[in-house]
């Protein structure tokens, strides 16, 4: 099955026309950033058309059944004359049990490119607090977080007072130098940069590798690796990679970390997952624009630009029923490519849509979804385990994060784990 | 709850304040009126449930609406749905009255008495506890009625021993939680329920439990105290024991009088100089005791010619119970002999009465978990000491030190560590300025330990005051001037001194002093001593002849503190010894009641007071009067 094969497929409902014809803003692509554009838009008062090709909202963020998931990937990984370098590849997808799936097909919300967890104080959540969308969520807190020790065992991560406190893997002095350094963190930010103030870190240190400064703190190696991977969340091995954290983005992630705390009064930890799914997020902001006037039409593929044929400038699109819809602006998903050859003809829209090609990106992240029987831990069901480099195998240079998540989210039945 | 600062009103909420006082004002007078009068109907009763419920701190409404619920209940005698209506509505006022405020005593004393009228709901109380109890952890109106609630529904003290443990774990700085699980266990080792039978069983796993806290956290203090607990629960023995006497059992006592005998061959802790007819026989136990008496205190002596002795307690007030007992013994005329007088152990098996310990495998056992467990802690501490410079830390490692020691003194002569816990106590008087009173005492009491350890370090602070050699027999003054002492201590070692010298040092207080029953010479000169009231222990010390209190700073204070720490003429403990009737009270004794108290009894014949604030004409005609025995005030012979 091809991308372009499934696309034409897609049965084209004979829509009718879209009324006005002309607004002050075209979004493409149903994805988070899209629609969070499309939201403040239509919020500070401008006239919006959001279009998506796929039958459902989210593009890349939604969460889809297994077998919508399926087909979206296969058709998203295949290369083609439209997109030569197809976001997703090596798409492997194994079925133990058809029966067990077979009995709910329909169960399961599985995240396109999740899964994600927001950190209770991150600015998104601050964004949907402002924004209204919060009134469509519902959060999730996750209740634990676990790390590969080197004894290959599941420890907790001792991420606050009470968790050092009760935590049974960790010796009194380590406790004691783990809360003195939070302390440290604590006191270095409640005090600004103009105070003169032994409390507050020094420049030199700021500026210093996170891991030298955690080395100086005299922290041990246990206790480095959980500040470095499980709460500052550091994606490459900090001791030899080129993307080695400095002390003050070290800090300011802690801070985020120790902000998230009791940020909720239900969320007894630092991180939340949306109830069905990260694909809930850009729908709640899409709901959002909608109830401040945005139109909506999904399953409406657009064929070509129209462009002004004096100044060769941006001025409409062509949708896939023909219609042509004029706008002052539009915001594209840079995963599509659009096709036609009004587009191609002009040379300053070439350019300005190779900016945002997704061609030249850096690196691709390996992502696997298991779907389980039994929970890894048998009294928790959404938690965090975090591997971090080196401890799975010598060459592992990043961090791998597992989230499992259980049927009180939603987003597979109760007694399934994924 | 905790940690919040306060805000400054701002204008529009003293205006909103003012208003609602105005309404109160006008709430609480008729509901006074209906109080005066005794009118517990719907529409008045209705009216201090408003007012309650706006303002929970009106114990008089809480009192009127108990008198209300008895009115109430004795018309509705024989309904029980009634009954059941009335203490629900008063339930219901008592949480509205809460959520206004949880801290008012007045609500939760009243929400108590409803329900020991054992017609409600117990369950329904947890419910609510739990709600209060997650609004503020450490609310201890809500602990205390939880205890309450616990009690009368007869939860078992594991269960609520897990639920504290669950409050410590979601934040263990709970000071109310702490104490409540020391409560529990305390309950549970007393009773002996099924694991909890001895310490040893318990105490590690309760210091393994604290030291999650301290550690994590050193600066929060609520562990600490719980740690502190659990160091007084590993010291202590349950039974009273014997510490020390005078005579030492077994010794021989050589007594000297005029009829001075050479003793030379005993030890000097063991000679008496001796004016009277009768010497004392003293008792020091480590805790307060009741009941000795002749039946259970036999004492074997030569000189024991007259079989019922009679046992005094000496406590400051008329309390039946005391550390110290004293009993005078009578001479038999004439001559004098060298005797032994043996206190032995009691035969009658009275509980409340003082035994002599019989040492047997299971205490051995107990000793060496109590001594393995201390030197544990120290070795925790010490760590924690090398990482970080924390004032609490320091002073438990002092206390543990002193444990340690006292623990170990009497089988082993291990090395006893008084050095190194003078100097931390001298490090927390600069670390802890606020507290240094507390520290220089807590010194002193290390350092007259130190000195009391041995024979030779109490030798070498004995002098005779005259080295002819006519004088040979005289009692040896015990030197501890010029030590910063502020506070006395180690009493048990010292019974046997009969001249003491107390001066320049920072002595408030002598506290304790009475135990050293054979005390003929105190010199307490250059010290803070504040009043008359400060030196109250001296009342009981008979054999007193000479007394220096020259520069003190008595009468120098308007007010007098120790009234309320040491008993007085004032206080009720010693109102009844004060007898009007044989008292002839003349302007002097009212200006110095105080002075006459302590002085009195006294046979003094030398006195010296000079250097007071107190001190004038007047003060010392008076003190002759008082002091008929008098012969030397302040170095002049009085004629």
């Amino acid at each position: 099955m091809t991308g372009n094969e499934s696309e034409s497929e897609l049965p084209v409902p004979p829509y009718p026309p879209i009324e006005p014809t002309a607004f002050d803003l075209i979004v493409i692509g149903t994805g988070l950033p899209e629609s969070v554009i499309s939201a403040a838009a239509s919020a500070s008062g401008k006239s919006v058309l959001h279009l998506d090709p796929n039958p459902f909202y989210g593009s890349h963020f939604s969460s889809l059944s297994i077998a919508d998931l399926t087909h979206f990937l296969n058709s998203h990984s295949t290369p083609s004359s439209v997109c030569p370098d197809p976001l997703y590849s090596d798409v492997e997808i194994s079925n133990y049990a058809s029966r067990l799936l077979s009995q709910h097909p329909r169960n399961f919300n599985l995240d396109v490119s999740g899964p994600r967890v927001l950190f209770c104080a991150d600015h998104a959540v601050d964004l949907m607090l402002k924004s209204g969308a919060s009134h469509y969520l519902e959060f999730k807190s996750i209740d634990a977080t676990f790390m590969l020790d080197a004894d290959a065992k599941l420890c907790s991560v001792p991420d606050s007072r009470a968790a050092i406190f009760k935590d049974k893997s960790l010796g009194l002095m380590e406790k004691n130098q783990l809360m003195r350094f939070f302390k440290l963190v604590q006191g270095h930010l409640s005090l600004d940069e103009s105070e003169e103030n032994d409390v507050r870190i020094s420049e030199e240190d700021l500026d210093s590798p996170f891991a030298d400064f955690l080395t100086k703190m005299k922290l041990s190696h246990k206790i480095k690796s959980i500040v470095l991977y499980a709460i500052a969340m550091a994606d490459y091995d900090q001791e030899v990679s080129e993307y080695v954290l400095k002390t003050r983005d070290g800090i300011n992630r802690l801070a985020l970390y120790n902000s998230s705390i009791g940020r909720f009064q239900n969320a007894l930890g630092a991180l939340i997952y949306p109830i069905y799914g990260q694909g809930e997020l850009p729908q709640a902001f899409c709901r959002r624009a909608a109830v401040k006037g945005c139109l909506y039409v999904l399953r409406m593929p657009v064929i070509s630009l129209l462009t002004d044929q004096n100044s060769g400038s941006y001025k409409g699109v062509r949708l896939a029923s023909g219609q042509d819809i004029l706008s002052h602006k539009l915001v594209l998903d840079p995963s599509f490519t659009v096709p036609g050859s009004l587009a191609s003809s002009h040379q300053q829209l070439q350019e300005s849509f190779q900016a945002f090609s997704l061609s030249d990106n850096k690196g691709k992240v390996a992502r696997g979804i298991c779907i389980t029987r039994s929970s890894l831990k048998p009294d928790l069901s959404n938690f965090l385990v975090i591997f971090p480099p080196r401890s799975l195998f010598p060459e592992q240079v990043t961090s791998i994060r597992v989230l499992q998540l259980g049927g009180n989210l939603a987003v597979c039945p109760v007694g399934i784990f994924m | 709850m905790h940690g919040r600062p306060r805000k400054p009103l701002k204008p529009e909420d003293a205006a909103a304040s003012a208003a609602k006082a105005e309404k109160l004002r006008v709430l609480q007078s008729q509901f006074l009126h209906n109080h005066h009068n005794h009118i517990y109907s719907k529409e008045a009763v209705e009216l201090s449930t408003k007012l309650l419920e706006t303002n929970p701190e009106l114990y008089t409404a809480w009192n009127y609406r108990k008198l209300a619920v008895q009115h109430k209940l004795t018309e509705n005698d024989s309904d029980p749905d009634s009954l059941k209506s009335i203490l629900d509505e008063e339930l219901r006022v008592v949480e509205s009255a809460l959520r206004q405020n949880f801290k008012s005593y007045g609500a939760w004393h009243h929400r108590k008495w409803i329900l020991s009228k054992g017609h409600s709901s117990i369950d329904n109380e947890l419910r609510l506890l739990d709600k209060f109890q997650k609004a503020d952890s450490r609310n201890f109106h809500a602990w205390n009625y939880r205890r309450f609630v616990a009690a009368s529904m007869n939860r078992s003290e594991e269960d609520e021993l897990k639920y504290t443990e669950d409050m410590i774990c979601n934040n263990f700085s709970n000071y109310s939680a702490w104490h409540n699980r020391s409560l529990l266990l305390s309950n549970l080792l007393k009773r002996k329920v099924e694991g909890f039978v001895s310490k040893e069983k318990v105490l590690p796993d309760e210091y393994e439990f604290v030291h999650q806290a301290i550690f994590t956290d050193p600066d929060d203090q609520s562990g600490w105290f719980y740690h502190l607990w659990l160091l007084d629960q590993t010291v202590r023995v349950d039974s009273p024991q014997l510490v020390s006497s005078w005579p030492t059992p077994g010794s021989d006592l050589i007594l000297l009088g005029d009829r001075c005998l050479d003793g030379c061959a005993s030890s000097p802790f063991t000679r008496f100089h001796l004016d009277s007819r009768t010497f004392p026989l003293v008792l020091y136990f480590n805790q307060a005791v009741e009941g000795v008496n002749s039946s259970t205190i036999t004492v074997d002596s030569e000189l024991n010619t007259n079989k019922d002795l009679v046992w005094k307690p000496l406590s400051s007030c008329n309390s039946k119970a005391a550390q110290v007992w004293v009993t005078q013994l009578n001479l038999p005329d004439g001559n004098t002999h060298s005797s032994k007088v043996f206190p032995v152990e009691d035969s009658s098996p009275i509980s409340s009465l003082y035994q002599l310990s019989i040492k047997n495998d299971n205490e051995l056992t107990d000793f060496e978990w109590r001594a393995a467990t201390i030197a544990k802690e120290i070795d925790h501490f010490r760590e924690l000491l090398s990482l970080i410079n924390c004032k609490i830390g320091k002073l438990t490692l002092a206390r543990l030190l002193m444990a340690h020691d006292a623990m170990m003194c009497p089988p082993a002569n291990k090395i006893s560590h008084s050095e190194e816990v003078l100097e931390l106590y001298n490090d927390l008087m600069r670390l802890d300025p606020t507290h240094v009173q507390y520290y220089k005492d807590q010194h002193s009491l290390v350092l007259l330990q130190q000195v009391t350890s041995n024979w030779e370090s109490l030798l070498s602070r004995c002098f005779h005051y005259s080295n002819s050699p006519s004088n040979r027999g005289s009692p040896m003054c015990l030197q501890l001037k010029n030590l910063s002492l502020s506070r006395l201590g180690s009493f048990d070692k010292l019974l046997w001194v009969q001249m003491l010298d107390l001066s320049h040092n920072e002595l408030r207080s002598i506290e304790g002093l009475e135990a050293l029953q054979l005390l003929s010479c105190l010199n307490l000169s250059n010290n803070i001593l504040g009043s008359f009231t400060a030196l109250e222990p001296i009342r009981q010390l008979k054999s007193l002849r000479a007394l220096n209190i020259s520069y003190n700073e008595i009468g120098a204070h308007s007010i007098d503190t120790t009234k309320y720490l040491c008993s007085s003429p004032l206080s009720h403990s010693v109102g009844s010894e004060w007898n009007h009737g044989q008292t002839v009270i003349d302007d002097d004794i009212k200006s110095y009641w105080e002075a006459y108290f302590i002085l009195k009894g006294l046979n003094l014949t030398q006195f010296d007071i000079v250097g007071n604030a107190i001190v004038n004409e007047k003060f010392k005609s008076f003190l002759i009067k008082v002091l008929p025995g008098l012969k030397w005030l302040d170095g002049e012979q009085l004629h």
